[in-house]
């Protein structure tokens, strides 16, 4: 059907509520933009949206792809196979036909593909991406702007709303100049007006979200701005990927609010200086992932020691050492929770998907200044880079305003009470007995005085403990989404979340009594747990980490730990890339089945 | 990150106020002279009592602010600098001095020390060499001089020292002075002038360690039939790199003094710079409604 086609009315039955398109090309072709703009465009109109994105650790170039999953309903994982592939490239052709699903389509670059396999039913299109483009915007040699070109053929394709998206569009490159709005829209008209002969237009469905004020953004934007909502006004990093996008936003934003974000030599001196400014009495971060996370190891015992408040990031990505840097992988939740020498308790907080990424900062700043203790935040590279469109967070409610607390310190004034939480006093503030507190990571008495008494430490070290103990407490049972009972719950931390939730969804609808839960306080763990699993006769815990020696993932230990329960059993997946919801299915089909 | 600095005139402070735990160092330790020379300059200059701010890494010297009754904090061993770079920069109001010795400043920390010079951080250093380590009873440090022996060098030492001097220079520190822990006046000297030199402020002091290296500073200690030999501020051009050098060549026993100091924008100063021009450019807008106004732009 040619662009003159009439289009269908906009809730017409046949109209489609989830599209999957996988863009592959290289990593200079700017098909991130591609799918930015898309993600971008969902949000402004009601659909939900998740993508996905690989990208080769080097500087420019290299093979790289873009996945989006456009929806009108709820969209949770970024597409387990695309309807709509678009290669740029012969090996982006031949690299992704396997994940283009039975019947789909296929556009390709008729400048660059040559050989075409016809299989499983795809409809393959041709278009000249790279000449067509460069026709359009006139005379010029060079190619850049195929990808808006591609941008426009797929806004007629599935008749998505052309108005919003040439605005954002132009939001975009009218910062830049003139020249590269101009070419740019160039582009993007002569993409939408391309011919396409082989198959119908696919509009999509209306989205089905109403609520007000939706934003689209990644995860590490929505941790930082988290942070700052949260009265972060420190900071300090040295770049690692995927935490760096973290740390050039707050460098860039924080002065902005009257804070400073500082790089530093290393990630000794990073934690080192965010350690100095929570002793200075501020709310302060330091982030990286994995290996600089090993790093900071030290000075994070001594942040539990001295019982200063510290919130620490880590993006996790492929491991152990360099591993896979851009790729997700969990398996950095046994070094969040124990990776320190000696007892030194901390919390960790997961966050389930991009806007709980806000909600999970805010939380992390919450606990740190209550608890005064170390609180990680353990996001992943999956999270961290990919969008999604969601409701503004309401700041009326959740903004909280950053306090320095110089008062003068009374004569019952002690660094470290036994009955009470840790409050400092930072430098500046007066004393009013002229007597001034050293905080120190020897072992030391409630006024901070070095003490190797042996009772004492056992005192000491259970104090510490015990503010952890008293936080388990007071923290909800999650919430199950599911059966409330019955013979399967699905056990999830981070960004496993949507998967899992989907896959309870396809469970429940063929007929199993499947529920699921995502545990955000990973450590400590929450009570109620043990109780909520009884009612199960499967506990399945998806990770994407190793399940070592002993058969079982990093949380399914702790949870045999904590519950005892001999029902736990994982599914592990170490691959660089998220579960698919059909290997949930598969393994929970499985477990059931053999009950 | 606002300046707190309180108007009010500080009363001026006693020895006995500012003293707490008595060291415990041993006997006759170069540190004790340092510690009563930094207490003298606290007085001096009238900071008032809250505002000091005394850090340290790990080490013999390191114990420092235990032994001061002031805002302190003992942090981990070579990481002094770099805490203290994030107190300095958070808390513009305080003064922020450091204390340690050569393994936790040249060794373990060797690194930072680097980078908090070249950054200008504005803070007072004290470096407490006493070439050797003490606190772990007796190993070669990285300022033990060739063929001296320890117990991880019991043949005597075979690694080339570093030269303290040079490698300050070559950091890019904007006061660097060379002082000894028996030279009572000359450490008042440099300490008060390195505490009022704004940015980062550094003072090599050699301090014996009577337990296992008796006797390593004699020869520029007059007392003890030594040279304390001093520079010549009338004729040394004290805004010379090369001048700092070529003073820095020779430390058997060499000249003690100002070996460098220039002016340049501090690290606080340069990030302070940013944040009053950031916020200009946002006007009355509340930081609340700068967020709303980013999430806006997010739509």
């Amino acid at each position: 059907m040619s662009q003159t086609a009439t289009q269908k009315p906009a809730d017409s039955a046949s109209d489609i509520r989830n599209a999957v398109i996988r863009l592959a090309g290289n990593s200079q072709d700017g098909i991130q933009s591609i799918g930015a703009f898309l993600g971008q465009l969902a949000g402004s109109t009601a659909q939900e949206v998740m993508t996905y994105m690989t990208i080769p650790s080097t500087i420019s170039g290299g093979p790289s792809i873009f996945q989006v999953h456009l929806g009108s309903g709820e969209v949770l994982h970024p597409g387990d196979r695309a309807d709509t592939l678009v290669a740029f490239y012969q090996h982006s052709y031949d690299g992704h036909l396997s994940t283009l699903k039975d019947g789909g389509i296929c556009f390709y670059d008729s400048d660059s593909v040559e050989e075409i396999k016809n299989e499983r039913g795809i409809i393959h299109i041709g278009v000249p991406f790279t000449s067509a483009t460069i026709e359009a915007i006139g005379g010029s040699a060079k190619s850049r702007g195929k990808n808006i070109f591609v941008l426009g053929l797929l806004c007629a394709v599935y008749q998505l709303d052309r108005e919003k998206l040439t605005k954002i569009i132009s939001r975009k490159f009218g910062k830049k100049s003139e020249d590269i709005l101009r070419n740019a829209m160039l582009a993007f008209d002569a993409g939408y007006a391309w011919p396409v002969h082989d198959i119908e237009h696919m509009p999509m469905a209306p989205g089905e979200n109403d609520a007000e004020n939706r934003i689209s953004t990644d995860g590490n934007t929505m941790i930082a701005l988290g942070l700052i909502a949260g009265g972060v006004r420190f900071g300090a990093g040295y770049p690692i990927t995927p935490w760096t996008t973290i740390m050039e936003f707050l460098r860039s934003e924080l002065p902005k609010y009257d804070g400073m974000f500082i790089q530093c030599e290393d990630e000794l001196a990073a934690v080192s200086l965010a350690l100095g400014a929570a002793y200075s009495g501020h709310l302060a971060i330091t982030g990286s992932s994995g290996p600089g996370l090993a790093l900071k190891a030290e000075a994070l015992g001594y942040a539990s020691m001295a019982e200063l408040p510290i919130i620490v990031v880590n993006i996790q990505r492929g491991g152990p050492s360099t591993g896979l840097p851009t790729s997700v992988e969990q398996s950095d939740l046994m070094q969040a929770i124990y990776g320190s020498h000696g007892d030194a308790p901390r919390i960790v907080l997961a966050p389930k998907n991009v806007e709980d990424c806000f909600y999970t900062a805010l939380e992390a700043c919450q606990l740190a200044k209550k608890y005064s203790t170390p609180v990680f935040i353990l996001s992943d590279q999956a999270i961290a880079t990919r969008l999604e469109a969601f409701e503004e967070p309401d700041l009326e409610k959740h903004w909280q305003e950053p306090e320095l607390d110089l008062s003068e310190r009374g004569a019952d004034f002690k660094p470290y009470p036994l009955d009470k939480i840790t409050r400092h006093s930072p430098p500046g503030s007066r004393s009013s007995e002229g007597k001034y507190p050293v905080v120190t990571g020897l072992e030391h008495d409630e006024w901070g005085h070095p003490s190797g008494n042996p009772a004492n430490h056992q005192k000491m070290t259970d104090k510490r403990r015990n503010k952890l103990v008293a936080l388990a407490e007071s923290l909800p049972t999650p919430e199950v989404h599911g059966a409330e009972n019955g013979s399967l719950l699905i056990v999830g931390w981070g960004s496993t979340y949507g998967p899992i939730k989907e896959a309870t969804d396809r469970l429940m609808s063929n007929g199993h009594a499947v529920g699921s839960i995502n545990i955000r306080h990973v450590h400590p763990l929450p009570n109620g747990l043990g109780e909520l699993f009884d009612k199960y006769d499967h506990i399945l815990v998806p990770e994407m980490n190793d399940s070592g020696m002993y058969g079982y993932g990093q949380l399914a230990t702790l949870l045999r730990a904590k519950t005892c329960n001999p029902a736990i059993k994982s599914i592990n997946k170490v691959q660089g890339i998220s579960f698919r919801v059909l290997e949930i299915t598969n393994e929970a089909e499985a477990l059931i089945a053999g009950n | 990150m606002s300046d707190t600095t309180s108007a009010a005139p500080a009363e001026k402070l006693t020895k006995k106020q500012l003293k707490a735990d008595h060291p415990t160092w041993c006997p006759a330790c170069g540190d004790f002279a340092v510690l009563a020379s930094f207490f003298n300059v606290v007085q001096k200059l009238g900071i008032p009592h809250e505002k000091i701010c005394v850090v340290a890494g790990i080490g013999c010297s390191s114990r420092f602010p235990y032994f001061v009754n002031a805002h302190g904090i003992h942090f981990i061993h070579g990481r002094a600098l770099p805490l203290a770079t994030g107190i300095s920069l958070s808390r513009p109001d305080l003064h922020v001095f450091v204390f340690g010795g050569d393994g936790d400043g040249f060794s373990i920390g060797g690194n930072h020390l680097n980078h908090a010079a070249r950054k200008n951080v504005n803070l007072s250093y004290v470096v407490m060499d006493n070439y050797v380590y003490g606190l772990t009873k007796n190993q070669t440090s990285p300022t033990t001089p060739l063929g001296q022996r320890s117990k991880t060098d019991p043949r005597g030492a075979i690694d080339r020292p570093i030269n303290p001097m040079a490698q300050l220079v070559s950091s890019g520190a904007t006061f660097i002075a060379r002082t000894h822990a028996a030279q009572v006046k000359h450490m008042n000297e440099m300490f008060e002038r390195a505490i009022v030199h704004p940015g980062f402020a550094v003072v090599e002091t050699l301090s014996e360690c009577t337990m296992f290296n008796p006797g390593s500073f004699d020869d520029s200690n007059p007392r003890k039939g030594g040279v304390f030999d001093l520079v010549d501020e009338e004729t040394q051009d004290l805004e010379s790199i090369a001048a700092a050098m070529d003073l820095s060549q020779d430390l058997n026993p060499g000249k003690f003094g100002v070996y460098y100091e220039t002016k340049r924008p501090t690290k606080n100063e340069l990030e302070r710079e940013w944040l009053t021009d950031a916020q200009s450019k946002i006007g009355d807008l509340s930081q609340r409604d700068l967020l709303r106004q980013r999430f806006a732009s997010m739509r």
